[in-house]
Protein backbone atom coordinates (compact mmCIF):
# COMPACT_ATOMS: atom_id res chain seq x y z
CA UNK A 1 0.00 0.00 0.00
CA UNK A 2 0.87 3.62 -0.59
CA UNK A 3 0.25 6.35 1.80
CA UNK A 4 0.20 10.03 0.79
CA UNK A 5 0.89 12.13 4.00
CA UNK A 6 -0.06 15.63 3.46
CA UNK A 7 1.98 18.00 5.93
CA UNK A 8 1.11 21.12 7.31
CA UNK A 9 3.30 24.66 7.65
CA UNK A 10 1.76 27.87 9.41
CA UNK A 11 3.70 31.30 9.83
CA UNK A 12 6.78 29.92 7.96
CA UNK A 13 6.83 26.65 9.98
CA UNK A 14 6.72 23.36 9.39
CA UNK A 15 3.99 21.36 12.28
CA UNK A 16 5.75 18.45 14.05
CA UNK A 17 2.55 16.39 12.86
CA UNK A 18 4.45 15.74 9.82
CA UNK A 19 6.18 13.29 12.44
CA UNK A 20 2.66 11.98 13.46
CA UNK A 21 1.87 11.00 9.74
CA UNK A 22 5.06 9.42 9.29
CA UNK A 23 4.58 7.05 12.33
CA UNK A 24 1.06 6.34 11.50
CA UNK A 25 2.49 5.10 7.35
CA UNK A 26 4.89 3.15 9.45
CA UNK A 27 2.27 1.28 11.56
CA UNK A 28 0.57 0.93 8.24
CA UNK A 29 3.44 -1.21 7.21
CA UNK A 30 3.11 1.39 3.68
CA UNK A 31 5.34 2.81 1.34
CA UNK A 32 4.56 7.01 1.43
CA UNK A 33 5.07 10.16 0.03
CA UNK A 34 4.71 13.76 1.28
CA UNK A 35 3.16 16.63 -0.08
CA UNK A 36 3.92 19.92 2.13
CA UNK A 37 2.62 23.71 1.05
CA UNK A 38 5.43 25.42 2.54
CA UNK A 39 9.16 25.65 2.00
CA UNK A 40 12.77 24.47 1.28
CA UNK A 41 13.75 26.58 4.65
CA UNK A 42 11.59 24.08 6.56
CA UNK A 43 11.54 20.36 5.56
CA UNK A 44 11.07 17.47 8.03
CA UNK A 45 13.75 14.93 8.42
CA UNK A 46 11.90 12.47 5.86
CA UNK A 47 13.73 9.96 3.82
CA UNK A 48 11.11 9.75 0.38
CA UNK A 49 9.65 11.66 -2.12
CA UNK A 50 8.51 15.22 -1.05
CA UNK A 51 6.20 17.27 -3.33
CA UNK A 52 6.68 20.77 -2.29
CA UNK A 53 4.30 23.71 -3.45
CA UNK A 54 5.68 27.05 -2.25
CA UNK A 55 3.35 28.83 0.19
CA UNK A 56 4.59 31.85 -0.88
CA UNK A 57 3.36 31.25 -4.19
CA UNK A 58 0.16 28.73 -3.02
CA UNK A 59 -0.70 30.43 0.23
CA UNK A 60 -0.60 28.37 3.08
CA UNK A 61 -4.12 28.40 3.46
CA UNK A 62 -5.78 27.69 0.17
CA UNK A 63 -7.85 25.08 0.32
CA UNK A 64 -9.17 25.35 -3.60
CA UNK A 65 -5.65 26.00 -5.02
CA UNK A 66 -3.90 22.85 -2.15
CA UNK A 67 -6.55 20.48 -3.45
CA UNK A 68 -5.71 21.10 -6.69
CA UNK A 69 -1.60 20.58 -5.94
CA UNK A 70 -2.75 17.20 -4.31
CA UNK A 71 -4.60 15.76 -7.22
CA UNK A 72 -2.20 17.00 -9.32
CA UNK A 73 0.17 14.56 -6.85
CA UNK A 74 -2.57 11.77 -6.49
CA UNK A 75 -2.84 11.34 -10.09
CA UNK A 76 1.28 11.40 -10.32
CA UNK A 77 1.66 8.70 -7.47
CA UNK A 78 -1.51 7.06 -7.72
CA UNK A 79 -1.90 6.50 -3.45
CA UNK A 80 -4.36 4.13 -2.22
CA UNK A 81 -4.72 5.96 1.07
CA UNK A 82 -3.92 9.51 1.71
CA UNK A 83 -3.25 10.62 5.10
CA UNK A 84 -3.90 13.82 6.44
CA UNK A 85 -3.61 15.55 10.24
CA UNK A 86 -7.45 15.91 11.99
CA UNK A 87 -6.29 19.41 12.44
CA UNK A 88 -7.93 23.06 11.26
CA UNK A 89 -6.27 22.56 8.04
CA UNK A 90 -7.18 18.61 7.67
CA UNK A 91 -10.54 18.35 8.31
CA UNK A 92 -11.06 21.82 6.30
CA UNK A 93 -8.80 20.46 3.40
CA UNK A 94 -9.75 16.08 3.40
CA UNK A 95 -13.16 16.41 2.46
CA UNK A 96 -12.58 18.58 -0.42
CA UNK A 97 -10.24 15.78 -1.83
CA UNK A 98 -12.15 13.19 -1.05
CA UNK A 99 -15.40 14.70 -2.85
CA UNK A 100 -12.87 15.54 -5.77
CA UNK A 101 -11.31 12.01 -5.69
CA UNK A 102 -14.96 9.91 -5.32
CA UNK A 103 -13.45 8.68 -2.37
CA UNK A 104 -14.47 7.91 1.36
CA UNK A 105 -13.45 9.73 4.02
CA UNK A 106 -12.87 9.00 7.67
CA UNK A 107 -12.36 11.34 9.78
CA UNK A 108 -10.05 11.52 13.61
CA UNK A 109 -8.65 7.80 13.10
CA UNK A 110 -7.62 6.84 16.40
CA UNK A 111 -6.34 3.15 15.39
CA UNK A 112 -6.36 0.57 12.86
CA UNK A 113 -7.96 -3.09 13.81
CA UNK A 114 -9.59 -6.03 12.42
CA UNK A 115 -8.62 -4.30 8.91
CA UNK A 116 -10.85 -1.45 9.99
CA UNK A 117 -10.29 2.15 10.95
CA UNK A 118 -11.16 3.01 14.41
CA UNK A 119 -13.00 6.55 15.13
CA UNK A 120 -13.91 7.74 18.46
CA UNK A 121 -18.32 8.92 18.78
CA UNK A 122 -20.09 10.11 20.93
CA UNK A 123 -17.23 13.01 22.57
CA UNK A 124 -14.72 10.00 22.83
CA UNK A 125 -16.98 7.73 25.06
CA UNK A 126 -17.76 4.95 21.87
CA UNK A 127 -15.61 3.57 19.32
CA UNK A 128 -16.31 2.55 16.13
CA UNK A 129 -14.50 0.23 13.71
CA UNK A 130 -15.57 1.91 9.85
CA UNK A 131 -15.10 -0.05 6.94
CA UNK A 132 -14.42 1.61 3.50
CA UNK A 133 -16.23 0.82 0.26
CA UNK A 134 -14.03 3.16 -2.38
CA UNK A 135 -10.43 2.62 -4.19
CA UNK A 136 -9.46 5.20 -2.23
CA UNK A 137 -9.53 5.89 1.25
CA UNK A 138 -9.34 9.55 2.75
CA UNK A 139 -8.26 9.75 5.96
CA UNK A 140 -7.53 12.60 9.13
CA UNK A 141 -5.98 10.96 12.05
CA UNK A 142 -6.17 12.84 15.95
CA UNK A 143 -3.67 14.19 17.33
CA UNK A 144 -0.93 11.92 19.50
CA UNK A 145 -2.96 9.23 18.18
CA UNK A 146 -0.30 7.47 16.64
CA UNK A 147 2.85 9.29 18.46
CA UNK A 148 5.98 10.50 16.79
CA UNK A 149 7.58 8.59 14.06
CA UNK A 150 10.60 6.93 15.57
CA UNK A 151 14.24 8.50 15.34
CA UNK A 152 13.19 10.67 12.00
CA UNK A 153 16.09 11.13 9.73
CA UNK A 154 16.88 11.64 5.88
CA UNK A 155 16.23 13.96 3.32
CA UNK A 156 13.69 14.20 1.23
CA UNK A 157 13.77 13.71 -2.22
CA UNK A 158 12.04 16.94 -2.94
CA UNK A 159 10.04 18.15 -6.29
CA UNK A 160 8.66 21.16 -6.65
CA UNK A 161 4.56 21.77 -7.97
CA UNK A 162 3.14 24.32 -8.65
CA UNK A 163 -0.92 24.77 -9.67
CA UNK A 164 -2.51 27.41 -12.18
CA UNK A 165 -5.90 27.32 -10.01
CA UNK A 166 -7.08 30.30 -8.07
CA UNK A 167 -8.70 30.20 -4.88
CA UNK A 168 -12.16 31.18 -3.87
CA UNK A 169 -11.19 32.80 -0.22
CA UNK A 170 -9.13 35.28 0.16
CA UNK A 171 -6.76 35.24 3.19
CA UNK A 172 -6.09 38.04 5.60
CA UNK A 173 -2.97 36.96 7.64
CA UNK A 174 -3.48 35.77 11.08
CA UNK A 175 -4.14 37.32 14.61
CA UNK A 176 -1.84 36.35 17.48
CA UNK A 177 -3.41 34.36 20.66
CA UNK A 178 -4.95 36.56 22.85
CA UNK A 179 -1.62 36.97 25.15
CA UNK A 180 -2.46 37.05 28.54
CA UNK A 181 -0.35 37.66 32.41
CA UNK A 182 -1.39 34.11 32.80
CA UNK A 183 1.31 31.34 31.32
CA UNK A 184 -0.24 27.64 32.86
CA UNK A 185 2.67 26.04 31.19
CA UNK A 186 4.96 27.27 34.04
CA UNK A 187 2.81 26.22 37.17
CA UNK A 188 3.09 23.31 38.64
CA UNK A 189 -0.28 22.51 39.80
CA UNK A 190 -3.03 23.68 37.82
CA UNK A 191 -6.77 22.75 38.59
CA UNK A 192 -9.13 23.45 35.71
CA UNK A 193 -13.17 23.91 35.88
CA UNK A 194 -15.12 21.98 33.57
CA UNK A 195 -18.73 22.33 32.56
CA UNK A 196 -19.59 20.18 35.67
CA UNK A 197 -19.31 23.24 37.54
CA UNK A 198 -23.07 24.09 36.49
CA UNK A 199 -22.56 28.11 37.00
CA UNK A 200 -19.65 30.90 36.86
CA UNK A 201 -20.47 31.24 40.60
CA UNK A 202 -18.65 28.04 40.94
CA UNK A 203 -15.76 28.90 39.58
CA UNK A 204 -14.73 30.26 43.00
CA UNK A 205 -13.97 27.34 44.44
CA UNK A 206 -11.95 26.09 41.80
CA UNK A 207 -9.70 28.76 41.91
CA UNK A 208 -10.04 28.82 45.49
CA UNK A 209 -8.56 25.18 45.39
CA UNK A 210 -6.12 26.04 43.28
CA UNK A 211 -4.64 28.62 45.25
CA UNK A 212 -4.60 26.04 48.41
CA UNK A 213 -2.66 23.96 46.26
CA UNK A 214 -0.55 26.64 45.24
CA UNK A 215 -1.27 26.79 41.62
CA UNK A 216 -3.15 28.04 39.24
CA UNK A 217 -6.75 27.79 37.83
CA UNK A 218 -7.77 26.74 34.33
CA UNK A 219 -11.17 25.91 32.09
CA UNK A 220 -11.88 24.12 29.69
CA UNK A 221 -13.72 25.24 26.76
CA UNK A 222 -17.33 25.51 27.26
CA UNK A 223 -16.93 27.23 30.52
CA UNK A 224 -14.48 29.90 28.35
CA UNK A 225 -17.30 29.48 25.73
CA UNK A 226 -19.83 30.59 28.57
CA UNK A 227 -17.85 33.63 28.96
CA UNK A 228 -16.89 32.38 33.17
CA UNK A 229 -13.37 31.88 32.62
CA UNK A 230 -11.00 34.31 30.68
CA UNK A 231 -9.51 32.34 27.31
CA UNK A 232 -5.86 32.76 28.14
CA UNK A 233 -6.73 30.54 31.24
CA UNK A 234 -8.12 27.53 28.83
CA UNK A 235 -6.39 24.33 28.61
CA UNK A 236 -6.51 22.46 25.09
CA UNK A 237 -6.00 22.27 21.76
CA UNK A 238 -7.45 25.96 20.77
CA UNK A 239 -5.83 27.32 24.46
CA UNK A 240 -2.77 26.24 26.12
CA UNK A 241 -1.23 22.63 25.83
CA UNK A 242 0.10 22.17 30.12
CA UNK A 243 2.19 19.62 31.70
CA UNK A 244 2.53 20.05 35.54
CA UNK A 245 3.27 18.02 38.29
CA UNK A 246 -0.91 17.76 39.00
CA UNK A 247 -3.55 18.60 37.43
CA UNK A 248 -6.83 18.26 38.98
CA UNK A 249 -9.64 18.26 36.30
CA UNK A 250 -13.32 19.76 38.01
CA UNK A 251 -16.21 18.58 36.41
CA UNK A 252 -14.30 17.91 32.64
CA UNK A 253 -15.83 14.96 30.54
CA UNK A 254 -12.43 14.75 28.88
CA UNK A 255 -13.23 15.67 24.91
CA UNK A 256 -10.03 14.88 23.04
CA UNK A 257 -9.27 18.84 22.46
CA UNK A 258 -8.71 18.70 26.15
CA UNK A 259 -7.14 15.82 27.02
CA UNK A 260 -4.75 16.49 24.06
CA UNK A 261 -4.02 19.89 25.95
CA UNK A 262 -3.31 18.04 29.91
CA UNK A 263 -2.38 14.71 29.46
CA UNK A 264 1.27 14.97 29.65
CA UNK A 265 0.66 16.03 33.03
CA UNK A 266 2.58 14.00 35.37
CA UNK A 267 -0.21 13.09 37.81
CA UNK A 268 -3.90 13.46 37.10
CA UNK A 269 -6.67 13.26 39.57
CA UNK A 270 -10.32 13.80 38.08
CA UNK A 271 -13.42 14.81 40.22
CA UNK A 272 -16.41 13.54 38.40
CA UNK A 273 -20.20 12.15 38.91
CA UNK A 274 -19.92 10.57 35.89
CA UNK A 275 -17.68 7.28 36.30
CA UNK A 276 -17.47 6.41 32.82
CA UNK A 277 -16.39 10.08 31.66
CA UNK A 278 -13.49 10.27 29.33
CA UNK A 279 -11.19 11.54 31.81
CA UNK A 280 -10.88 8.76 33.72
CA UNK A 281 -8.99 7.02 30.21
CA UNK A 282 -6.28 9.55 31.69
CA UNK A 283 -6.58 10.13 35.22
CA UNK A 284 -4.79 8.13 37.94
CA UNK A 285 -6.63 8.97 40.44
CA UNK A 286 -10.83 9.22 39.82
CA UNK A 287 -12.66 10.84 42.44
CA UNK A 288 -16.70 9.98 41.75
CA UNK A 289 -18.21 12.89 43.65
CA UNK A 290 -20.06 16.02 43.24
CA UNK A 291 -17.79 18.48 42.83
CA UNK A 292 -19.65 21.56 44.32
CA UNK A 293 -19.33 18.94 47.96
CA UNK A 294 -16.29 17.80 47.33
CA UNK A 295 -14.05 20.49 46.18
CA UNK A 296 -14.26 22.76 49.05
CA UNK A 297 -13.94 20.26 51.67
CA UNK A 298 -10.92 19.20 50.20
CA UNK A 299 -9.53 22.87 50.16
CA UNK A 300 -10.70 23.38 54.29
CA UNK A 301 -8.72 20.28 54.36
CA UNK A 302 -5.54 21.65 52.41
CA UNK A 303 -5.67 24.83 54.11
CA UNK A 304 -5.34 22.71 57.67
CA UNK A 305 -2.50 21.00 56.36
CA UNK B 1 -31.30 37.35 0.64
CA UNK B 2 -32.04 33.42 1.41
CA UNK B 3 -30.82 31.45 4.07
CA UNK B 4 -30.17 27.97 5.07
CA UNK B 5 -29.27 26.44 8.30
CA UNK B 6 -28.54 22.70 8.88
CA UNK B 7 -28.90 21.16 12.13
CA UNK B 8 -29.26 17.84 13.89
CA UNK B 9 -30.99 16.07 16.65
CA UNK B 10 -28.17 14.77 18.99
CA UNK B 11 -28.17 12.52 21.99
CA UNK B 12 -27.46 14.42 25.27
CA UNK B 13 -24.05 13.67 25.87
CA UNK B 14 -24.08 12.99 29.03
CA UNK B 15 -26.38 10.28 28.76
CA UNK B 16 -25.64 6.98 29.96
CA UNK B 17 -24.99 5.33 25.97
CA UNK B 18 -25.68 1.22 25.04
CA UNK B 19 -24.79 -0.32 22.27
CA UNK B 20 -27.96 -0.86 19.61
CA UNK B 21 -28.61 -4.66 18.82
CA UNK B 22 -27.24 -4.53 15.40
CA UNK B 23 -24.05 -3.75 17.43
CA UNK B 24 -23.02 -0.97 14.32
CA UNK B 25 -24.91 2.35 16.46
CA UNK B 26 -25.52 3.46 19.60
CA UNK B 27 -29.22 2.53 21.43
CA UNK B 28 -31.41 5.63 20.49
CA UNK B 29 -33.88 4.47 23.45
CA UNK B 30 -33.82 6.26 26.94
CA UNK B 31 -31.80 8.87 25.35
CA UNK B 32 -32.63 12.83 26.05
CA UNK B 33 -32.17 14.28 22.73
CA UNK B 34 -31.20 18.13 21.82
CA UNK B 35 -29.71 20.64 19.28
CA UNK B 36 -26.47 19.33 18.57
CA UNK B 37 -24.04 22.36 19.97
CA UNK B 38 -22.81 23.23 17.03
CA UNK B 39 -25.71 23.85 15.25
CA UNK B 40 -27.51 26.16 17.78
CA UNK B 41 -24.17 28.71 16.88
CA UNK B 42 -25.09 27.82 13.47
CA UNK B 43 -28.77 29.28 13.80
CA UNK B 44 -28.12 32.14 16.19
CA UNK B 45 -25.72 33.38 13.45
CA UNK B 46 -28.22 32.89 10.70
CA UNK B 47 -30.86 34.31 12.93
CA UNK B 48 -28.22 37.07 13.31
CA UNK B 49 -27.66 37.72 9.91
CA UNK B 50 -31.47 37.81 8.85
CA UNK B 51 -32.20 40.66 11.40
CA UNK B 52 -29.07 42.44 10.10
CA UNK B 53 -30.20 42.64 6.08
CA UNK B 54 -34.28 42.84 6.84
CA UNK B 55 -35.21 41.55 3.98
CA UNK B 56 -34.74 37.77 4.25
CA UNK B 57 -36.15 34.01 4.21
CA UNK B 58 -33.98 31.46 6.95
CA UNK B 59 -35.44 28.17 6.47
CA UNK B 60 -33.89 25.71 8.84
CA UNK B 61 -33.14 21.84 7.32
CA UNK B 62 -32.94 18.59 9.47
CA UNK B 63 -32.94 15.05 8.36
CA UNK B 64 -34.49 12.38 10.90
CA UNK B 65 -37.91 11.02 12.19
CA UNK B 66 -40.74 12.22 13.20
CA UNK B 67 -38.41 12.52 16.82
CA UNK B 68 -36.39 15.48 15.23
CA UNK B 69 -39.26 18.07 14.68
CA UNK B 70 -38.89 19.03 18.15
CA UNK B 71 -35.40 19.85 17.85
CA UNK B 72 -36.68 22.33 14.36
CA UNK B 73 -39.31 23.81 16.76
CA UNK B 74 -36.36 25.35 18.50
CA UNK B 75 -34.75 26.53 15.72
CA UNK B 76 -38.14 27.74 14.59
CA UNK B 77 -38.72 29.62 17.88
CA UNK B 78 -34.77 31.26 17.54
CA UNK B 79 -36.00 32.97 14.34
CA UNK B 80 -35.90 30.23 11.56
CA UNK B 81 -38.93 31.66 9.69
CA UNK B 82 -39.80 27.51 8.12
CA UNK B 83 -39.11 24.24 8.29
CA UNK B 84 -37.68 21.49 5.63
CA UNK B 85 -38.07 18.21 7.28
CA UNK B 86 -36.08 15.39 5.57
CA UNK B 87 -38.31 12.23 6.89
CA UNK B 88 -36.10 9.61 7.64
CA UNK B 89 -36.14 6.86 10.00
CA UNK B 90 -32.08 5.40 9.35
CA UNK B 91 -30.68 8.33 9.50
CA UNK B 92 -27.97 7.52 11.97
CA UNK B 93 -26.91 4.88 9.48
CA UNK B 94 -25.85 7.49 6.78
CA UNK B 95 -22.79 8.72 6.73
CA UNK B 96 -21.64 12.43 6.01
CA UNK B 97 -21.14 11.68 2.34
CA UNK B 98 -24.86 10.58 2.40
CA UNK B 99 -25.87 13.82 4.44
CA UNK B 100 -24.37 16.17 2.30
CA UNK B 101 -25.61 14.89 -0.87
CA UNK B 102 -28.98 15.23 1.09
CA UNK B 103 -28.15 18.82 1.66
CA UNK B 104 -26.64 19.79 -1.75
CA UNK B 105 -29.63 18.13 -3.52
CA UNK B 106 -32.18 20.16 -1.67
CA UNK B 107 -30.36 23.34 -1.54
CA UNK B 108 -29.25 23.26 -5.14
CA UNK B 109 -31.62 24.98 -7.09
CA UNK B 110 -32.80 27.36 -4.71
CA UNK B 111 -30.65 29.81 -4.51
CA UNK B 112 -29.78 30.09 -0.83
CA UNK B 113 -27.05 33.50 -0.40
CA UNK B 114 -25.61 31.73 2.65
CA UNK B 115 -25.21 28.47 4.27
CA UNK B 116 -24.65 27.85 7.74
CA UNK B 117 -23.94 24.26 9.77
CA UNK B 118 -22.17 23.37 12.35
CA UNK B 119 -18.12 22.33 11.93
CA UNK B 120 -19.57 18.88 12.98
CA UNK B 121 -21.62 16.64 14.89
CA UNK B 122 -21.42 15.80 18.53
CA UNK B 123 -22.11 11.85 18.13
CA UNK B 124 -20.37 11.39 14.84
CA UNK B 125 -18.06 14.33 14.68
CA UNK B 126 -16.67 13.73 11.27
CA UNK B 127 -16.27 17.67 10.64
CA UNK B 128 -17.16 16.44 6.94
CA UNK B 129 -21.21 17.48 5.91
CA UNK B 130 -20.81 20.84 5.71
CA UNK B 131 -17.65 20.98 3.12
CA UNK B 132 -18.68 18.27 1.49
CA UNK B 133 -22.17 19.80 0.68
CA UNK B 134 -20.45 22.75 -0.67
CA UNK B 135 -18.22 21.44 -2.82
CA UNK B 136 -21.42 19.47 -3.97
CA UNK B 137 -22.66 23.06 -4.98
CA UNK B 138 -19.86 24.49 -6.30
CA UNK B 139 -19.93 27.42 -3.72
CA UNK B 140 -16.87 28.24 -1.48
CA UNK B 141 -16.92 27.18 1.75
CA UNK B 142 -14.88 27.96 5.55
CA UNK B 143 -14.90 25.76 8.19
CA UNK B 144 -14.40 26.41 11.81
CA UNK B 145 -15.56 30.34 12.44
CA UNK B 146 -15.73 31.88 15.21
CA UNK B 147 -16.62 35.18 13.82
CA UNK B 148 -18.78 36.61 11.17
CA UNK B 149 -19.92 39.24 9.48
CA UNK B 150 -21.41 40.34 6.14
CA UNK B 151 -21.99 43.22 4.12
CA UNK B 152 -22.91 43.94 0.41
CA UNK B 153 -22.55 40.11 -1.07
CA UNK B 154 -19.27 39.72 0.79
CA UNK B 155 -18.34 37.88 3.84
CA UNK B 156 -15.85 38.70 6.78
CA UNK B 157 -14.32 35.49 9.30
CA UNK B 158 -12.20 34.52 11.53
CA UNK B 159 -11.22 30.81 11.49
CA UNK B 160 -10.29 29.13 14.65
CA UNK B 161 -6.61 27.37 14.10
CA UNK B 162 -5.08 25.31 17.00
CA UNK B 163 -3.40 27.62 19.74
CA UNK B 164 -6.21 30.03 20.08
CA UNK B 165 -4.42 31.43 16.59
CA UNK B 166 -7.10 32.59 13.86
CA UNK B 167 -6.61 33.15 10.10
CA UNK B 168 -8.93 35.74 8.54
CA UNK B 169 -10.47 35.17 5.58
CA UNK B 170 -13.36 37.04 3.01
CA UNK B 171 -15.13 35.36 0.07
CA UNK B 172 -18.39 36.66 -2.23
CA UNK B 173 -22.29 34.77 -1.30
CA UNK B 174 -23.06 32.36 -2.19
CA UNK B 175 -21.10 30.62 0.46
CA UNK B 176 -21.03 28.40 3.28
CA UNK B 177 -19.59 28.66 6.47
CA UNK B 178 -19.17 25.85 9.60
CA UNK B 179 -19.18 26.99 12.35
CA UNK B 180 -17.28 26.62 15.93
CA UNK B 181 -18.66 26.41 19.59
CA UNK B 182 -18.17 30.48 20.48
CA UNK B 183 -19.27 31.65 17.24
CA UNK B 184 -21.64 33.83 19.44
CA UNK B 185 -24.17 33.26 22.36
CA UNK B 186 -26.99 31.65 20.93
CA UNK B 187 -30.67 32.72 22.61
CA UNK B 188 -33.11 31.15 24.58
CA UNK B 189 -36.32 30.84 22.91
CA UNK B 190 -39.20 33.45 24.46
CA UNK B 191 -42.33 31.74 25.56
CA UNK B 192 -44.29 34.44 22.75
CA UNK B 193 -41.45 32.75 19.93
CA UNK B 194 -41.95 29.64 21.10
CA UNK B 195 -45.92 30.14 20.85
CA UNK B 196 -45.39 31.65 17.13
CA UNK B 197 -43.04 28.81 16.22
CA UNK B 198 -45.57 26.61 16.23
CA UNK B 199 -47.59 28.37 13.25
CA UNK B 200 -44.51 28.47 11.26
CA UNK B 201 -44.09 26.25 8.15
CA UNK B 202 -42.75 22.95 8.71
CA UNK B 203 -42.83 20.14 5.35
CA UNK B 204 -42.06 16.94 5.54
CA UNK B 205 -39.83 15.89 2.01
CA UNK B 206 -39.21 11.60 1.68
CA UNK B 207 -35.81 11.56 2.33
CA UNK B 208 -35.98 8.85 -1.38
CA UNK B 209 -36.62 12.04 -3.03
CA UNK B 210 -33.17 13.62 -2.39
CA UNK B 211 -30.89 10.67 -1.81
CA UNK B 212 -29.51 10.00 -4.93
CA UNK B 213 -25.80 8.31 -3.99
CA UNK B 214 -24.58 5.18 -2.16
CA UNK B 215 -22.70 4.86 0.81
CA UNK B 216 -19.12 5.01 0.34
CA UNK B 217 -17.87 3.24 3.91
CA UNK B 218 -20.03 1.60 7.15
CA UNK B 219 -19.67 1.19 10.35
CA UNK B 220 -19.00 -2.30 11.13
CA UNK B 221 -18.80 -2.24 14.94
CA UNK B 222 -19.62 0.25 17.89
CA UNK B 223 -17.82 -0.43 21.03
CA UNK B 224 -16.76 1.03 24.73
CA UNK B 225 -13.41 1.54 24.58
CA UNK B 226 -11.05 -0.25 26.89
CA UNK B 227 -10.17 1.26 30.17
CA UNK B 228 -6.59 1.93 30.24
CA UNK B 229 -4.13 3.06 32.31
CA UNK B 230 -6.48 1.66 35.35
CA UNK B 231 -6.52 4.56 37.41
CA UNK B 232 -7.54 4.39 40.42
CA UNK B 233 -11.22 5.11 41.02
CA UNK B 234 -12.33 6.79 44.73
CA UNK B 235 -16.01 6.39 46.03
CA UNK B 236 -17.93 6.91 49.01
CA UNK B 237 -18.01 9.56 51.70
CA UNK B 238 -16.90 13.31 50.29
CA UNK B 239 -14.77 13.39 53.82
CA UNK B 240 -12.76 10.48 53.31
CA UNK B 241 -12.54 10.97 49.91
CA UNK B 242 -10.54 14.29 50.44
CA UNK B 243 -8.54 12.07 53.54
CA UNK B 244 -7.60 9.63 51.12
CA UNK B 245 -6.62 11.82 48.00
CA UNK B 246 -4.45 14.13 50.47
CA UNK B 247 -2.53 11.01 51.65
CA UNK B 248 -2.28 10.03 47.54
CA UNK B 249 -0.98 13.08 46.57
CA UNK B 250 1.16 13.44 49.41
CA UNK B 251 2.83 10.13 48.08
CA UNK B 252 2.59 10.23 44.83
CA UNK B 253 3.31 13.99 44.09
CA UNK B 254 5.71 16.44 45.52
CA UNK B 255 3.36 19.06 45.36
CA UNK B 256 2.67 19.11 49.43
CA UNK B 257 6.07 19.18 50.14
Amino acid sequence: MKILLVAEYRDGKLLGSAYELIAFAQKMAADSVMFLAGSEAALPAYDGRLYLADAAVCGEFNPDVHKALLLDVIAREQPEMIAFSHSSYGWDLAPRVAFALRAAQVSEVVDVADGALVVPACNAKLRRNVQVKTAKTVVTLQAGAFGLADAPAGTPAVEKISADAAGKLEFGGYEAAEQGGVDLSKAEVIVSAGRGVGKPENVAMVAALAKALKGEYGASRPVVDSGWVEHKRQVGTTGQSVAPKLYVACGISGAIQHLAGMKKSEFIVAINTDKDAPIGEVADVLVVADLKQFVPLLTEKLQAL
Amino acid sequence: MKILVCIKQVPDMESKFKIAASGTWYDSADLAWRMNEYDEYAVEQAVQLKEQVKEADLTVLCIGSERVKETMKKALAMGCDRGAHVADDDCAGKEPYEIAAIIAEYAKDKGFDLIFTGMQSQDRGSAQVGVLAAEMLGIPSISTIVTFSYADGRIEVKRELEGGVKALLKTRTPALVTCQLGLNTPRYPTLPNIMKAKKKELISLPVADLLKVEARMETVKMYFPEKKGGGLVLEGDPGQLADKLIQILKEKTGVLA
